[in-house]
């Protein structure tokens, strides 16, 4: 394993059928696609396995001179290595999901998606700060055609809106970048990290960044254009999206807000909070009243981001902790939610919610998985769900009770919205006899839904797997923001110790003495 | 002896030179059967005139050797830099010509011939260390222009073209003329340097007056908004290969005279040029993208895109460092590749007859019909919005760089959020060809040529072109150097 460039071996893998795919016929591209992105699991199971917890910040480590201006460099710590296991693991599911659904121009889909991997690995193991803008937002132009192309009725609007809302958010990040590099004299990130900004550029330096990454996660009020490109975006499309695409702005705050500009962020914790709770409880309650599927799944996205970010800026190790959980969780299970509605969508070709009900009679197994992912979404122990949103909230804790208060009513209407959709669709009567002639999940939609829902299991019974690796950068982080952390709000005063235990006895006492 | 050096400095321009009038006279006595084979023998003019000029780029020439005829002229890299570029454009722009002209039995040997005319006038122009040699090199290549802009006779929107582009550019000149009669008159010579040695201190207000004058004049041939109205007009009604000419060649030569100018000749007055410049720019960045947004025709699209990158040109030149200027060149190198390759694919935009199609309607659904095409046509106007990981992004990056380096991050900031503005067109030019459904308009086989051009173009400007930015950002460093150091 030593000096083998896996890093780049895995940007170049997708990348290269990428290309091949545009020059084949549609069950090759197919095929290639699959191949493509089951050799790019294949290396990041690997890159996993080698991955050596405890050991050097940054790992698989390669640097090539050969660009002017910034430098070709690739590295990874355990929340980069978490964040690419989740894109390699969602990537062949992405493809599989699209084996029929996409019936029209499939080499170019095929290669708009494995197009999309690369970049998605080549931002997470970006070591170089010009780098990691390129691949950040050269995202957009794969995904703009996805959802252009292959998107449904409204794909135009849904397009442009999410090409030009996440373009003005970035460039002005990369103004911030040009200033930060000139001031610092590296776009080396890792030095970039341990660098003191002054606190007043920083806090300029942290609104140009948090355009950017508010725009991605999405924050409210800036979400508006997720509905709308989820809607139209084909099913894979919005796994992606959700699953991977969203982390990017969650990444960017953890990776370059807070440990580059930790006064900013401490200064700007009160508007974190202040969105977050209004996109939890606002985004949950536009999520209950939701008649199309997706757009439920949609809006209960921007809730669960909301309470990411709200996590992060808890400065804590548990807060931390709990956003990249729930990140990974979430990226999981809004993955398989929107996989769910793309198994009864290409059966019915419609999204929404009335045309369907009481799948669970014919479609017995599909209703169980559904069952699953719906739970784990409203974060039921035992699923992964649990597990985030349970770290996150005891992070918040720790410095607002009050604003922890509101968050955890989103948990509650999530169950509310997530419960009532799950018994429109799948309990009750059957209305509708098209909907009640579905047939149940066939041999590729369990391939699709199966892994998903172990690896929820996993993330929910013991999510050790997946914190380990993460923790000393966690702990890294922690301590790089502890200067700046923001007072918790308990105010917790610890009393007089009493004399004796509460529970002595005043005769056993007496007895003591004797002797 | 200083005679014999100044001519070697020269030769290029006099290789030029006499091939032009050579193949002038071929043309009149021979007849338009020689299209062919003049514009063969301009092209090898052309090349071999580039390949005199380049040992001065890669030796990174500067300095007293360079001058030649008492600093009327310098031949120092920064002018072989965008000599090279020019006849480089120029060859191309004979080379797509032929398809075009063909058709309409309008394929002239005065084409060539033109084209060589306006190169020279060019290449003086980069070169020109005086205002009076400015001002021969500017008319030379404008009076040539004029003809080329109508050079379809018989087509009145080419006629017109013509017209409108003489009348306003005669305009310009005499602005120029009289801004340089300015100059002249509070600064008691015409060198470049002697100028500059004048212009220091505090600014005579008839000095000022003169170097607004020069600088208006300019900006009407760079195209920067406020002058910048004749450029949609002319770019739709001229024959599209002499708008690509346009679009390309003249452009790199007047970018490059207003740097010598403004940092040379006015080096000594950046304060008092750059908010000229820099409201120049971003007016330019603003409505070259706005006024592109309601177009229907795509050469009219492509010419408001060119107002917008020359604005983001100025923003290095706002820089007024060497590390601007060095940023210009590669914005203006990495620009001038993308426009050839975009003209070339409205080149191959034909219809079963071979007529030329110019409108959004007409290349609805492309990618279905013709992939190729389309997919080189998305890499292009992706690039030119400055999408990464495109290699048009890479000239607005070291553009920006700049700019933050030299402490102006507002206009940087102003600058780059408005480029926001110009995507929405270049995003709406891939709608229509990958989301629409398809009209197939678009029939009949292309050029060769037209498709090396095309592809050339489509990877240099792909994530490839990347790996040779080391070598470019070293000439145009060179390059810049030099100027600085001319002054």
């Amino acid at each position: 394993m030593e000096g083998f460039p896996i890093l780049t071996t895995m940007l170049l893998v997708p990348l290269i059928a990428a290309i091949a795919c545009f020059f084949v016929n549609a069950q090759t591209a197919r095929l290639l696609a699959l191949g493509a992105t089951l050799i790019d699991l294949a290396l990041g199971i690997a890159l996993w396995l080698a991955y050596d917890i405890g050991g050097a910040q940054w790992q698989f480590t390669e640097v090539a001179d050969v660009f002017a201006g910034f430098e070709y460099r690739l590295g990874i710590d355990g929340i980069a290595l978490m964040l690419i296991m989740l894109s390699v693991f969602l990537m062949p599911i992405c493809i599989l999901a699209s084996w029929d659904a996409i019936s029209k121009r499939v080499g170019e889909y095929m290669a708009a998606f494995l197009i999309m991997e690369t970049l998605m690995i080549g931002v997470f193991a970006a070591q170089d700060l010009f780098l990691f803008y390129i691949f950040f937002e050269a995202g957009l132009i794969p995904m703009y055609l996805i959802i252009g192309i292959w998107g449904g009725a409204d794909r135009i609007y849904a397009s442009f809106k999410f090409f030009l809302y996440t373009l003005i958010g970035s460039v002005l990040m990369l103004v911030a970048m040009l200033w930060m590099v000139n001031v610092a004299g590296t776009s080396y990130i890792p030095t970039l990290m341990q660098y003191d900004f002054a606190p007043e550029a920083q806090t300029w330096l942290w609104l140009a960044f948090f355009a950017s990454f508010a725009v991605k996660v999405p924050m409210w009020p800036v979400h508006t254009w997720l509905p709308a490109a989820h809607v139209q975006a084909p099913t894979a499309g919005s796994v992606i999206l959700a699953g991977v695409l969203l982390k990017l702005g969650g990444y960017g705050f953890i990776r370059f807000s807070l440990p580059m500009f930790p006064e900013a962020s401490a200064q700007f914790v009160p508007l974190i909070f202040v969105l977050s709770v209004i996109a939890v409880i606002y985004t949950s309650l536009v999520a209950l009243v939701q008649e199309d599927m997706k757009k439920l799944i949609a809006y209960s996205s921007v809730a669960h981001m909301a309470i990411v970010t709200a996590a992060l800026f808890a400065f804590n190790v548990q807060g931390l902790e709990g956003a990249m959980v729930m990140m990974l969780s979430h990226g999981l299970v809004s993955g398989a939610l929107f996989l769910c509605v793309g198994v009864i969508y290409d059966r019915l070709h419609t999204r929404e919610i009335s045309r369907y009900g009481g799948l669970a009679i014919n479609m017995p197994r599909y209703a169980l998985f559904f069952l699953l992912f719906t739970m784990a979404s409203i974060g039921l122990p035992g699923t992964s769900g649990f597990i985030a949103e349970f770290l996150s909230l005891t992070g918040t804790y720790q410095v607002s009770s009050t604003v922890t208060l509101f968050l955890t009513t989103g948990i509650i209407l999530g169950a509310g919205y997530m419960l009532y959709l799950y018994r429109r669709v799948v309990f009750g009567v059957q209305v509708h006899e098209d909907a009640a002639a579905m047939t149940d999940l066939n041999a590729r939609e369990w391939a699709i839904l199966a892994p998903i829902a172990a690896a929820v299991l996993w993330m929910g019974v013991y999510p050790e797997s997946f914190l380990a690796p993460m923790r000393a950068d966690i702990a890294a982080l922690e301590a790089r923001l502890a200067r700046a952390a923001p007072a918790g709000d308990a105010h917790l005063n610890a009393g007089e110790p009493r004399a004796e235990a509460a529970n002595a006895l005043a005769g056993e006492h007496e007895g003591e003495g004797e002797h | 002896m200083e005679l014999h050096s100044s001519l070697t400095l020269v030769l290029p321009e006099i290789v030029i030179a006499i091939s032009a009038l050579l193949l002038v006279l071929v043309t009149a006595y021979v007849g338009d059967k020689t299209a062919r084979l003049v514009s063969i023998l301009a092209a090898t003019t052309l090349g071999t005139a580039a390949v005199m000029v380049a040992p001065a780029l890669f030796e990174g020439a500067a300095g007293p050797d360079t001058v030649a005829f008492n600093g009327q002229f310098y031949a120092d890299s920064f002018a072989s830099f965008a000599k090279i570029l020019i006849y480089l454009a120029a060859i191309a722009c004979l080379l797509i010509a032929p398809s075009f002209f063909n058709r309409l039995s309008a394929f002239k040997p005065e084409y060539p011939v033109l084209i060589l005319l306006a190169t020279l006038g060019m290449s003086v122009m980069v070169s020109a260390g005086d205002l009076i040699t400015l001002y021969i090199g500017l008319e030379l290549n404008s009076l040539a222009a004029y003809v080329l802009a109508s050079f379809l006779r018989n087509d009145t929107r080419s006629a017109e073209a013509g017209l409108k582009y003489f009348v306003l550019g005669a305009l310009a000149s005499g602005i120029l003329l009289y801004g340089m009669s300015l100059v002249y008159g509070f600064t008691g010579t015409t060198s470049f340097e002697g100028v500059r040695a004048a212009l220091t201190g505090e600014m005579s207000t008839g000095a000022l007056f003169g170097v607004i004058f020069v600088l208006a004049g300019l900006a009407f041939k760079i195209s920067a908004v406020p002058f910048h109205m004749w450029t949609p007009d002319v770019y739709e009604g001229a024959p599209t290969p002499v708008t690509t000419f346009f679009a390309t060649a003249p452009k790199v030569a007047a970018i490059a005279l207003t740097a010598r100018v403004t940092l040379d000749a006015f080096g000594n007055q950046a304060d008092a040029w750059r908010q000229i410049v820099i409201f120049a720019a971003l007016a330019s960045i603003v409505l070259g993208a706005l006024g592109a947004i309601g177009q229907n025709n795509l050469k009219r699209l492509l010419a408001y895109s060119s107002i917008n990158n020359v604005g983001f040109i100025l923003i290095g030149l706002a820089a007024a460092t060497v590390a601007g200027l060095g940023a210009m060149l590669t914005y203006l190198a990495i620009y001038v590749v993308m426009s050839l390759g975009s003209f070339v694919a409205l080149l191959m935009l034909r219809d079963a007859e071979g007529v030329p199609l110019e409108t959004f309607d007409d290349i609805a659904g492309l990618s279905t019909t013709r992939p190729a095409i389309a997919w080189c046509l998305l890499l292009l106007m992706f690039s030119l919005a400055g999408i990464p990981p495109l290699l048009g992004f890479w000239g607005k990056f070291v553009v920006f760089q700049a700019a933050v380096e030299a402490d102006l991050v507002v206009l940087a900031a102003i600058g780059i959020a408005a480029s926001v503005i110009g995507a929405f067109y270049y995003i709406k030019f891939v709608k229509v060809m990958f989301f629409d459904d398809a009209v197939d308009r678009v029939q009949g086989k292309s050029d060769a040529g037209h498709w090396v051009l095309l592809v050339l173009s489509a990877v240099i400007i792909s994530p490839l072109g990347y790996l040779a930015m080391r070598w470019l950002g070293g000439l145009t460093d060179n390059a810049a150097a030099a100027l600085f150091l001319a002054s």
